[in-house]
C-alpha cells in the first residue's frame, strides 16, 4: 500500500499528461489493493508508465545530433560562404549564440513554451518551470502514443537544441557586416519575443491523454509541423530577411568579389547538418518506433531528390553542376521535409525535395535579385522558401490517398478522415510564423539599431570582422 | 649581363627548369603570380551570382645570365613553355647593370 501511494504521489508531481493519467488509474487500483493484496501492488506499479530505455537512448543520441547541427555543422557551412576575413566571426556568432540560448532556455524559455500560459495559453505558456521547477529526474512526460512516456529532462534539453539552433540560422541574412554585441542582444530579445511564442503557439499541448487541455493558437488550429518547418525555418528566415533588409548591403557588393572562401568546409558543414537533421526529424517523434523510421527514411530521400534537382536545374540553365549548388539543394530539402517528415511517405517527400531543389535555385537568384535585398548567405531563398513550400505540402502529403499518414484524431484514438482543409490549416501556419516574426524582428532590428547600432563601420568591414571585432585570424599561414 | 622575366604556364615550370639546368644557367627565382593578357579570364557562379575572374594565376621566372647566353635562353624557355594554346606566357629582356654575390662579395659575371 505504501509503494502503491508512494507511486501514486509521485505521478502528482508529473507533468500535465501523467497527471490525468495518474487520477484515471488510482480508483482501479485502490479497488484492486481491497480485494486482493499482492497482486494488485503489481498491477498500480505497472500502471505508472517508466521510460523505455530505447526510447531514452533515442531521444539522447538525437539531442546528440541536433547539437551537432549547430556546431560545428552550421557554422561550418556558414563559415565556407563568407569571405577569408569574415570566417571566424562567423564561427563565433553561431558558437555564442547556442550558448547564449542553451542558457536562456533551461532559465525561462523552456517554461515559456511547454507550460500552460493561462489566459494567455494560446500565444505564451507560464511561469511555472522557471529555472527547470519540479523538472528532475523522477519526471516522465508522455509521447504522442497513450501511455508512453520519456524522462522530461530529456525532452528539454531536445528542445533546447531546436531554440538554438533557430536563433543560430539567421546570422546567415546579414553575415560580413553585423556588431557583434547587437546580434547577442538581438538573439536574446527575438528568442523571448518571437521563438518562444511560435514554439508554444505550434507545439503546445498536454498530450495524448489530456485532449481535453487547451493547447497553442495554431495547434488548436490543426496546424501539422512535425519538427519544426514554421517554428524554425520559417521564423528564422523572416528574422533573416528584416535583419538583411535593415542593416542594409555589404560595403562593395556587386563591384568586389564576394565570392565563398572555403567550399570544403561548406561541404563538410552541409553534410553534418544532414546527419544531424536525422536527430531532429526522426528525433521528433519522441520514441523510437516505425514513425520515427519513417521521418528518418523522409528525411534521406526528400534530401537526396532536392540535391538532385538543385543540381540538374542549375546545369541546364547556368551550363555546370555545382557543388555549393548540390548542398544548396540538399538543405533545401531537409527543409521542406522538416514539417513532412512523420506524415507523408517517401515517394511523397521525393515529389517535395524535387519541387523544392528548384524553387529553392529560384529563391536565391531570381527572387532576390527582384527583391534587391543582400541576405548574405540565402536564408531566406532556402529556409524561407523552402519552408512555405514544406508546411503547404505537408497539408497536402499527409492525405493517406497520396500515401500519407493521415490526422491521428486522439479523441477517437484513429486517423481521421482527411480533408483539404489541412491545407488551409498549414496557410495560417506559415502566415502566423511570417507576420509574427517578420514584425518582431523587424521592430527589434530598428531599435536595437537606435540604440546601439547594428552595423560596424565601414572601415572595419574592409578590414573583416575577424580582426575588427574578434581581434584575431582565422588563417595563419 | 642580362636579366630574363618569363611568365609561364604553372605547370610548365619543371620542363623550363630542366631546359635552363641543362643550359647551364646557375640559378633561378621563381614567383607565384596573377595576371591577364590576351587569355582573358573565365566566370564563377555561385548560387547564380556570376563573378568574372579577370586574373589567372602564372608562374613568374627571374634568370640573370651573361649575355652571349641570353639568346640560348630565349629560345629553352619559348621551346619548353610552349603549348600552342593562347595563355602560353611572355618573355621580358633587360639589360643588367650588376650583380652581387652577397656572402663573398664577388660582383659581374663572376657573382652569376
Amino acid at each position: 500500500m505504501k509503494r502503491l501511494l508512494g507511486s501514486l504521489l509521485l505521478s502528482l508531481g508529473l507533468g500535465v499528461a501523467s497527471l490525468a493519467l495518474a487520477e484515471e488509474v488510482a480508483p482501479v487500483a485502490a479497488d484492486a489493493v481491497a480485494q486482493v493484496a499482492a497482486p494488485a501492488a503489481d498491477g498500480a506499479v505497472a500502471a505508472v508508465p517508466t521510460p523505455d530505455k530505447g526510447d531514452t537512448t533515442w531521444m539522447l543520441v538525437s539531442t546528440l545530433l541536433v547539437i551537432l547541427m549547430t556546431i560545428p555543422g552550421l557554422a561550418l557551412f556558414y563559415g565556407g560562404l563568407v569571405r577569408a576575413k569574415n570566417m571566424l566571426s562567423v564561427l563565433s556568432q553561431v558558437f555564442a549564440i547556442f550558448c547564449v540560448i542553451s542558457i536562456l532556455w533551461v532559465v525561462y524559455g523552456y517554461s515559456l513554451v511547454f507550460t500552460s500560459g493561462g489566459d494567455l495559453n494560446s500565444y505564451i505558456g507560464g511561469l511555472s518551470k522557471m529555472f527547470l521547477a519540479g523538472v528532475d529526474t523522477s519526471v516522465n512526460v508522455e509521447t504522442f502514443s497513450k501511455g508512453v512516456v520519456i524522462p522530461e529532462l530529456v525532452f528539454m534539453v531536445f528542445q533546447l537544441t531546436f531554440a538554438a539552433i533557430t536563433v543560430a540560422l539567421i546570422v546567415g541574412g546579414f553575415a560580413e557586416r553585423i556588431k557583434f554585441s547587437a546580434l547577442l542582444v538581438f538573439s536574446v530579445l527575438w528568442f523571448t519575443c518571437s521563438y518562444l511564442p511560435m514554439a508554444h503557439m505550434v507545439w503546445f499541448w498536454g498530450g495524448p491523454s489530456a485532449y481535453g487541455d487547451p493547447a497553442g493558437f495554431l495547434f488548436a488550429k490543426g496546424v501539422l509541423d512535425f519538427a519544426g518547418g514554421t517554428v524554425v525555418h520559417i521564423n528564422a528566415a523572416m528574422a533573416a530577411l528584416m535583419g538583411a533588409i535593415v542593416i542594409g548591403k555589404r560595403v562593395g557588393l556587386g563591384r568586389d568579389a564576394m565570392v565563398p572562401h572555403n567550399l570544403t568546409s561548406t561541404m563538410i558543414g552541409a553534410s553534418l547538418l544532414w546527419v544531424g537533421w536525422f536527430g531532429f526529424n526522426a528525433g521528433s517523434n519522441l520514441e523510437a518506433n516505425g514513425t520515427a523510421v519513417l521521418a528518418m527514411v523522409n528525411t534521406v530521400v526528400a534530401t537526396a531528390a532536392a540535391a538532385v534537382s538543385w543540381m540538374f536545374a542549375e546545369w541546364l540553365l547556368k551550363g555546370k553542376p555545382s557543388m555549393l549548388g548540390m548542398v544548396s539543394g540538399a538543405v533545401a530539402g531537409l527543409v521542406a521535409v522538416t514539417p513532412a517528415a512523420g506524415f507523408a511517405d517517401p515517394m511523397g517527400a521525393i515529389v517535395l525535395g524535387l519541387i523544392v531543389g528548384v524553387a529553392c535555385l529560384w529563391g536565391v537568384t531570381g527572387l532576390k535579385k527582384a527583391l534587391g535585398y543582400d541576405d548574405s548567405l540565402d536564408v531566406f531563398g532556402i529556409h524561407g522558401i523552402g519552408g512555405i513550400i514544406g508546411a503547404i505540402g505537408t497539408g497536402i502529403l499527409v492525405n493517406p490517398a497520396l500515401g500519407g499518414t493521415g490526422v491521428f484524431d486522439y479523441s477517437t484514438m484513429a486517423v481521421a478522415e482527411y480533408s483539404s482543409a489541412q491545407v488551409m490549416s498549414q496557410v495560417w501556419g506559415v502566415g502566423v510564423a511570417v507576420v509574427w516574426s517578420g514584425v518582431v524582428s523587424f521592430v527589434l532590428f530598428k531599435l536595437i539599431d537606435m540604440i546601439m547600432g547594428l552595423r560596424v563601420s565601414e572601415e572595419q568591414e574592409r578590414e573583416g570582422l575577424d580582426t575588427a571585432s574578434h581581434g584575431e585570424c582565422a588563417y595563419n599561414l | 649581363m642580362k636579366f630574363v622575366t618569363a611568365i609561364i604556364k604553372p605547370f610548365k615550370l619543371d620542363e623550363v627548369r630542366e631546359a635552363l639546368s641543362a643550359l647551364g644557367v646557375s640559378g633561378i627565382t621563381v614567383t607565384e603570380v596573377k595576371g591577364f593578357g590576351r587569355q582573358k579570364g573565365h566566370t564563377e557562379l555561385y548560387r547564380g551570382a556570376e563573378y568574372v575572374v579577370d586574373f589567372l594565376p602564372k608562374v613568374k621566372l627571374e634568370v640573370a645570365v651573361k649575355a652571349d647566353l641570353v639568346d640560348q635562353v630565349i629560345e629553352v624557355i619559348s621551346k619548353a613553355a610552349h603549348t600552342g594554346k593562347i595563355g602560353d606566357g611572355k618573355l621580358f629582356v633587360w639589360d643588367l647593370e650588376q650583380v652581387v654575390r652577397i656572402r663573398t662579395g664577388e660582383t659581374g659575371d663572376t657573382a652569376l
